[in-house]
């Protein structure tokens, strides 16, 4: 399944995290922006907000569809891609790359929670 | 359990993503909306629109009937023209909009929206003197077929010459030795038919028209793109941008309405409302801050809700983040500026001219 690479951890809500040293890189899943078609809009929130896990930190938007964007983790946004804002069609070209958000994390175990690719990947096929 | 159009397995095959649509089983994209949409502006794309209505008069007086529950006027249209109107309640606010056909004045056939089928019917039956409506809905597939490259494919499967058959204009004749209602009309701003077959024909010609488009690389288009293309267009969507809350003069088609023709439903209420000045418009603007506007986002205006936007998109065409609302009259004139409240965000917008998007 190289649409879910192994070494990311995953969320519910179709998002993907990463460590980056203390933070976490946080960006949508090759599923969300599959299902969303062509991604037309994103909206970040500004480095320094603080963000809860499970909570809206933002907005990517179809042609067709407005869908929120949820925190994997608890912390702090510490870095936000530009390069996404300014083209949002890089989400549908590489969801890995098109990271959204560096978040410092409040607590390691926020992370310590979230999905292996291998459950990820069982709760997409469940739900088809 | 939503109904089946006869193309369904078609869309299926096409690895179309399937949504319900007004009760109705219906492809919403297949290999992505912009592609889609972008073949309808530069090739040819095919769209399913099996799902519409049709109500149709027959007999002598079926112009007179028909024309007494429309807007626009069947007796001004010569035989084998078509016509889009309003179909208005005593209010004069829509109970649906569309496409009126003139075979002759005893045969009038008229396509409306799916979500409003059977409403339509009743009311059209409730509200029929002398003749009669007969709902035909069952009776027709519908295939349009749309874009720049249309008009060559279409004819290249038609024996009949359709060089006279021009915008709203039909005709009848076999498509891929399918027998069809050829009519020249279209819901995405590009040229094209709308071809009505019998049902069981419909994939027949469906994938006739894909094979023979081959060099055109006609393939179909969802119901995404429709929406796309039509709002770049500012065409009215039932449901979205017209209701049984607005006026055709408030949805800025008085250009449907033909209050000098004989009486009809509605009419008296636009004749006052032509008079006493009206209310509120429904405009085209355009995003002057970041972000998209979507129906129901509030229309403000220092401050105020003054309106509401109805539809709205990232036009794939001409790139810019469009929407249709209705605002206060004083607010209408081209160059007004309203905010957008997205998500409680207030985001400055701009009224342009419509439609949104102009052919090169």
């Amino acid at each position: 399944m190289s649409n879910y690479p192994s070494d990311l951890k995953y969320t519910k809500d179709h998002e993907w995290a990463k460590k980056a040293g203390s933070s976490v890189v946080v960006g949508v899943t090759f599923h969300a922006q599959d299902a969303l078609g062509a991604v037309v809009y994103v909206e970040l929130p500004k480095v320094g907000t603080a963000v809860k896990a499970h909570a809206s930190f933002g907005v990517i938007e179809s042609t067709k569809a407005v869908s929120e964007l949820f925190a994997p983790i608890s912390g702090k946004v510490t870095k936000i891609n530009d390069n996404v804002t300014a083209n949002p069609g890089t989400v549908n070209d590489d969801p890995y790359a098109a990271w959204l958000i560096e978040i410092e994390p409040s607590t390691a175990a926020d992370f310590d929670a979230l999905l292996d690719q291998p459950t990820y990947v069982k709760s997409l096929e469940a739900a088809k | 359990m939503a109904r089946s159009t006869p193309l369904n397995a078609a869309h299926r095959k096409a690895g179309g993503r399937m949504v319900d649509f007004a009760g109705w089983d219906m492809p919403v994209q297949y290999d992505g909306l912009i592609q889609e949409h972008e073949r309808v502006r530069t090739g040819v794309g095919l769209f399913d629109v099996s799902h519409m209505g049709e109500i149709e008069f027959k007999g002598p007086g079926a112009l007179e009937e028909a024309n007494r529950l429309i807007t626009n006027d069947l007796g001004r249209c010569t035989d084998g023209q078509a016509v889009y109107a309003g179909l208005l309640n005593e209010k004069g606010t829509f109970v649906d909009d569309v496409v009126a056909y003139r075979f002759s004045p005893e045969h009038i056939f008229i396509c409306v929206n799916a979500s409003n089928a059977d409403k339509d019917f009743a009311w059209m039956h409730s509200n029929a003197k002398k003749v009669k409506p007969v709902n035909r809905s069952d009776d027709y597939a519908q295939i349009a077929v749309q874009g720049p490259k249309a008009f060559g494919l279409v004819q290249r499967l038609c024996k009949k010459s359709l060089e006279g058959v021009g915008t709203y204009r039909f005709t009848t004749g076999d498509v891929a030795g399918v027998p069809c209602i050829i009519s020249r009309t279209g819901y995405t701003g590009e040229d094209g038919f709308e071809l009505y077959c019998p049902p069981d024909k419909a994939e027949a010609l469906w994938y006739a028209i894909i094979e023979e488009g081959k060099p055109e690389a006609a393939a179909p288009s969802g119901l995404g793109a429709r929406d796309s293309l039509r709002t770049e267009m500012k065409f009215a969507l039932y449901g979205n941008d017209i209701d049984d809350a607005h006026t055709p003069l408030e949805a800025n088609l008085g250009w449907i309405v033909k209050l000098d023709k004989a009486d009809f439903i509605g009419k008296s209420v636009l004749v006052a409302q032509k008079a006493a000045g009206i209310p509120r418009k429904l405009i085209g603007f355009e995003m002057v801050d970041a972000g998209i506007p979507r129906g129901h986002y509030g229309i403000l205006h220092n401050g105020e809700k003054v309106g509401e936007v109805t539809s709205g998109t990232m036009g794939p065409s001409i790139k810019k983040a469009i929407g249709i609302g209705y605002v206060p009259t004083a607010l209408s004139a081209e160059g007004s500026m309203f905010h957008v409240d997205i998500r409680g965000r207030a985001a400055a917008a701009r009224v342009v001219k419509t439609p949104f998007y102009k052919k090169a």
